[in-house]
């Protein structure tokens, strides 16, 4: 005879153990950063999870009251540095609106196309180190491989790997290179020798073509494996209800079932850059998806993220000839005399994590009065106690990894 | 929905003493509402049919002072502390910006810290969002469930993004200044 059990948790409470705090993080492998949990467990079972965040604040926002916008447009790389094309782009956009610029076709153009390698790029990493949270070490080198590739175009682009400040006010800072030397590891993968010079624009159709067969290999190392679909189908399940309250976005929010992209519904300012451009938003629930997934788990909001990295390539594919049938300057220059006007400006854009806003109020000098950065990761990880609940500790990683937090963005 | 309509709806259901006789014309435009009736009047935001403003994008506050004493005279704005709200509808695709204008200090004594309501029972995400107008602008939110410290350590001292607010000496030993 076997033993039928109504429900499980009756079974706990028969063994009940002494309930324990657990600090885990904030030098936790697995939590991305300085995140700090405090777990409440009985046994293995958590009950309630506190995130306690902070631990990296540097003030950007305060900082930001006394610079000109310009020379904060570093301190915007510093907050997603794993996206940092898409925090200058929004930091643009929102004094753009404010002093009332326009900026040239070709800029636009330029903007779309780095914005989307760079929502490739950060895609990458949110891909790879969630395999590291759920012990498979292999996905992160294929995506760490393929993002290399990407660093070295954008160090072609503007000398730098991290850290760009490349989008600036009014434009880019500067054009897109003619012609530059393969990159060594994209020679390497697709059996050119190196040294090898090409346009640049080519390159990046080189390295899509490579990346999209890719894909197919990272649905079989992730997407489809038993095991990871074990950790990920039907855990962590955020209803839609709840992912609006708490204010998530971006893949979160998709994951969850909500149709809502700002490329697509956002501003005017934000969605005209993305205007003659054809793309999908993908949301759950999803037909492709095995029988074990519920709305709003971890493998929805993975698998958003998945599918997002073959739209950001199809964008890309478009953005290539608009860009060189643009007219135009690279950049609408912005006086370093300029003075913000008495009015201020609020604008969200689609970063990879989610919709980061910035919030610029000008008072006729030319700094502005206050600076506010809402990060979209901040509202993301405020929804870990309520998915926490009830889990075994092994799946908190599991739970906070598909979240794909950034601590730089959350403390600012 | 454009902001002209939505504050006739507003001004129909709350009067004019809670959200004023017009909005403000900004290149965001925003309504003013009466400190003490932002709780209903979000709540009716989000529950209203024609509205549904279901999602709080922002919450944040804002110091107008001028510390300096010569730029006083230009600075154009009397002495006040605003909390800004940025609502959108993700179902109706509109937004909408709400402020609320509290003195800096609550009946001008330095210290007391000025109060607003709590809107954490309306939405998730305002828990963390006052949390931080707490920490960095010192807005004492009435009726918030878990009123602490959220991106500063517990044990510090002052409203960091205060315009007034001077950096500490030293803090556990490590020299500030």
């Amino acid at each position: 005879m076997s033993l039928h059990i109504e429900d499980p948790r009756i079974v706990e409470f028969d063994v009940q153990t002494d309930e324990m705090l657990v600090n885990m993080g904030p030098q936790h492998p697995s939590t991305h950063g300085v995140l700090r949990l405090l777990l409440r467990t009985d046994g293995e079972i958590v009950h309630e999870c506190t995130p306690h965040i902070g631990y990296l604040h540097r003030c950007a926002e305060k900082i930001g009251e006394n610079l000109s916008p310009p020379q904060y447009i570093p301190y915007t790389d510093r907050m997603d540095y794993l996206a940092a094309m898409n925090m200058n782009l929004g930091f643009a956009l929102a004094v753009e609106k404010l002093i009332g610029m326009e900026v040239p076709e070709k800029a636009v153009h330029l903007r779309v196309l780095i914005a989307e390698i760079g929502r490739i790029a950060s895609h990458l990493v949110g891909m790879g180190t969630y395999g590291l949270d759920l012990g498979t070490f292999s996905p992160f080198l294929y995506a760490f491989r393929e993002r290399e590739i990407i660093l070295d175009l954008f160090e072609e682009v503007c000398g730098a790997r991290l850290t760009y400040s490349y989008i600036t006010i009014g434009g880019a800072t500067h054009d897109l290179p003619d012609e530059i030397e393969m990159p060594d590891g994209l020679a390497s993968l697709i059996g050119k020798h190196k040294g090898e010079r090409l346009p640049f624009l080519d390159v990046i159709e080189i390295f899509l073509q490579w990346l999209e067969l890719r894909i197919r290999e990272y649905h079989t190392l992730l997407t489809r494996n038993m095991i990871f679909i074990s950790r990920t189908a039907g855990l962590g399940i955020l209803s839609p209800e709840m992912a609006v309250s708490y204010g998530c976005t971006g893949p979160v929010l998709r994951g969850s079932g909500v149709d809502f992209d700002l490329r697509r519904d956002g501003e005017a300012i934000y969605t005209r850059m993305y205007k003659g451009y054809d793309f999908e938003v993908p949301v759950a629930p999803f037909k492709e998806a095995p029988r074990e997934v519920a709305l709003g788990d971890n493998w929805c909001r993975f698998y958003v993220r998945m599918m997002e990295v073959v739209q950001a390539i199809r964008l890309v594919r478009q953005a290539i000839p608009k860009y060189k049938a643009a007219s135009g300057s690279y950049r609408e220059p912005f006086k370093m005399n300029t003075k913000l006007p008495k009015d201020e400006v609020y604008l969200e854009t689609e970063a990879p994590r989610g919709q980061m806003g910035f919030y610029v109020v000008g008072n006729g000098e030319g700094n502005p009065l206050r600076l506010r950065a809402k990060s979209s990761c901040f509202c993301n990880v405020s929804v870990t106690d309520q998915i926490c609940q009830g889990v075994p500790l092994a799946d908190i990683p599991a739970i906070v990894g598909s979240l794909d937090i950034v601590m730089g963005e959350i403390d600012r | 929905m454009d902001i002209q309509s939505i504050h006739s709806i507003l001004l129909e259901r709350f009067g004019e003493s809670v959200v004023g006789t017009q909005t403000f014309k900004a290149i965001d435009p925003w309504i003013q509402v009466s400190a003490a009736s932002i709780g209903e009047v979000c709540t009716f935001l989000r529950d209203d049919p024609r509205l549904l403003f279901n999602h709080l994008n922002d919450l944040c506050g804002v110091d107008y002072l001028e510390p300096d004493a010569k730029k006083a005279a230009k600075f154009g704005h009397e002495p006040h502390v605003e909390v800004v709200y940025h609502l959108s509808s993700l179902k109706q695709r509109h937004q909408l910006k709400l402020k609320v204008v509290v003195p800096r200090w609550k009946d001008n004594v330095e210290g007391q810290l000025p109060v607003v309501p709590s809107l954490s029972a309306v939405f998730g995400i305002a828990n963390w969002h006052e949390r931080e107008a707490y920490d960095l602008m010192g807005i004492h939110f009435e009726g918030h469930p878990n009123l602490r410290r959220i991106l500063c350590p517990e044990d510090w001292i002052g409203h960091p993004m205060r315009k007034d607010y001077a950096f500490p000496l030293e803090y556990h030993g490590v020299r500030g200044r």
